[in-house]
């Protein structure tokens, strides 16, 4: 190697102080540990009939894991692309000139999102558009919606005031202002709404089993009803490690994205 | 260049700025002054349409500046602020081509110039050019902030209170560097200070501004000489009111030609003001004065500093 690349290296080692090898990274172990869970699960019928000996059948069959995980994962990301992007486009409007009126008709809104609680919209959405992923997914959404539009606010807000006043001075034009400084410097920020409205979804989105929607939420909900405890178990464990592996994920994002690094 | 008629501006019915009338010739280092308030800053951002006038006109370049596109005229116009505002996700080059960028510059002219400006600052551009404002110092900062605002070749610069926030050698290192860079570019330049100082020491004329109003437009030599009110003497600090003077005149203009006197040396661009403080503190009549190659030149007398009146321009002259 040469010195160069070397020191190349070690800077780039010294931003984001992160080792360079992927097998020393947390998120490659615990996304490890979320697919080894998902391959050993359907055999773990010894373990579970051991801790739990009273249940006749201690592992989840009715669906493979492999299925629940996809379905789960594919429910949070629609949901939460849905979120982010109403969420980015409301709060980046009501922080224009125009949109300032509406400010706070907005954040009452979204905050209304916030306070109903999710199964309250999914028993209000399915006489209006039925069982399975559609209801689950308005729900989502909005529960989803909150910390977006917040973080987008509060992130577009913290851009310094002489970094607008001296932007402004020079012309540039109020798109250029938005593009090229406001939404790079509130880029860190807002990411971090993004990763605690995806979190949060990602726990919610369990529920939405109870309209239809195949989740991880699926064995808990069939476990709750049929008391069986293995059931419940293995569901949260799931959704509790996707929870980690994305919020990590995220991390990284995050330390790639911030400027300041 | 740039022309005042009557203009005023109200802020919720509380008015900043009263039938102001000033004309700014092209090349003029025009300083603006006064005490918090006085609508120094509301008189500056009225030029570049940061605000606008509620009544009267103002002229850029011969036209009325509503006539201009704001955009446009903001690009003919550097603008350098107290706290830089840099941007902090941009290297220092890319922030110096801001403006030549948004003026569709070839990428090999934008290079050249934001070398050229770096090195007018006297910033090695191999050094910085690829750092990041939160890596340099403050004086560093504002440097490129004011680099930043001449990188479009502007016809006008305007700055408000740009050393305010600067220790004070750097504010006296980057006072001398606008000095020259005005002398060098031409520029016309509007500045906005509180502080009579640098007032004094930057301007070649000096508005002086109260509760909206201008209260005396003069050179600094007359303002010291001949103060339109007590306001104007109070500002321009009543007990050293004559160093104030001294500080107008370099040592050279007084120096004699006698052969060299044993003792101490000053720079010929001294100005008499530090001359009396080093004569007093070195406790001497005279001190021998060198240019700027240190080759002795003559010789200043402490006589000469406080009995020179007929050597002196007349008070009121502007010069």
């Amino acid at each position: 190697m040469t010195p160069a690349a070397s020191g190349e290296r070690a800077l780039g080692r010294d931003r984001h102080s992160r080792p360079g090898r992927f097998w020393q990274s947390p998120l490659f172990w615990a996304a490890a540990a979320l697919a080894a869970l998902v391959v050993y699960l359907p055999h773990s019928a010894p373990l579970f009939s051991t801790l739990f000996p009273a249940l006749e059948r201690p592992v989840y069959e009715q669906e493979p894991f492999a299925q629940l995980l996809w379905q789960h994962s594919a429910l949070v990301l629609a949901s939460s692309l849905i979120s982010v992007l109403v969420g980015t486009l409301a709060g980046i409007g009501i922080t224009r000139a125009a949109g300032r009126p509406f400010k706070s008709l907005v954040e009452s809104v979204v905050s209304m999102g916030q306070t109903i609680p999710p199964v309250a919209v999914l028993a209000l959405a399915v006489p209006v558009v039925g069982f399975g992923e559609l209801p689950a997914l308005i729900a989502l959404a909005l529960y989803g919606l909150l910390p977006v539009v917040q973080a987008t606010v509060a992130s577009l807000q913290a851009v310094p005031q002489p970094v607008r006043e001296s932007a402004r001075g020079m012309g540039l034009s109020d798109w250029q202002m938005l593009s090229q400084v406001e939404v790079p410097l509130a880029l860190p920020v807002w990411l971090s709404g993004v990763r605690t409205s995806v979190i949060i979804n990602i726990g919610t989105a369990a529920i939405a089993s109870t309209v239809g929607a195949k989740t991880l939420g699926s064995p808990i909900i069939v476990g709750l009803s049929g008391f069986n405890t293995a059931y419940v178990l293995q569901g949260a464990l799931l959704v509790g490690l996707l929870a980690v592996v994305t919020d990590m994920a995220f991390e990284r994002l995050a330390l790639k994205l911030n400027w300041q690094a | 260049m740039i022309e005042f008629q009557n203009i005023s501006k109200s802020y919720a019915g509380l008015r900043v700025v009263e039938g102001l009338n000033l004309h700014i010739a092209r090349g003029e280092l025009l300083v603006v002054i006064g005490p918090s308030g006085s609508g120094k800053s509301t008189l500056l951002k009225m030029i570049n349409r940061l605000e606008d006038h509620d009544a009267g006109r103002i002229l850029f370049a011969g036209e009325e500046i509503y006539k201009f596109k704001v955009r446009d005229l903001r690009l003919r116009m550097g603008y350098a602020i107290q706290s830089v505002g840099l941007f902090p996700h941009w290297t220092v080059a890319r922030n110096i081509a801001t403006v030549p960028q948004m003026l569709g510059w070839s990428r090999e002219r934008i290079k050249e110039r934001v070398k050229e400006l770096l090195d007018l600052f006297q910033l090695d551009p191999e050094v910085y050019q690829a750092r990041y404002p939160h890596q340099l110092s403050g004086g560093q900062q504002q440097r490129v902030g004011v680099a930043r605002a001449l990188a479009g070749d502007p016809d006008v610069l305007l700055m408000d209170e740009p050393f305010g926030a600067l220790d004070p050698v750097t504010r006296a290192l980057l006072q001398f560097e606008l000095k020259r860079v005005h002398a060098l570019s031409g520029k016309t330049i509007v500045l906005v200070t509180h502080d009579i100082d640098e007032a004094l020491l930057l301007g070649t004329r000096i508005v002086l501004m109260d509760e909206g109003k201008i209260v005396q437009a003069a050179s600094p030599l007359e303002l010291l000489t001949r103060p339109a009110n007590d306001l104007v003497a109070d500002f321009m600090g009543r007990s050293d009111r004559g160093l104030k003077l001294l500080s107008l005149q370099s040592a050279g203009t007084l120096a004699r030609a006698e052969p060299a006197v044993m003792g101490e040396a000053l720079p010929f661009e001294t100005s008499l003001r530090e001359a009396v403080s080093f004569m007093a503190l070195h406790q001497l009549a005279q001190v021998n004065l060198l240019n700027a190659a240190g080759d002795f030149t003559g010789v200043l007398h402490a006589a000469d500093i406080f009995a020179t009146q007929a050597q002196r321009p007349a008070p009121g002259v502007t010069t």
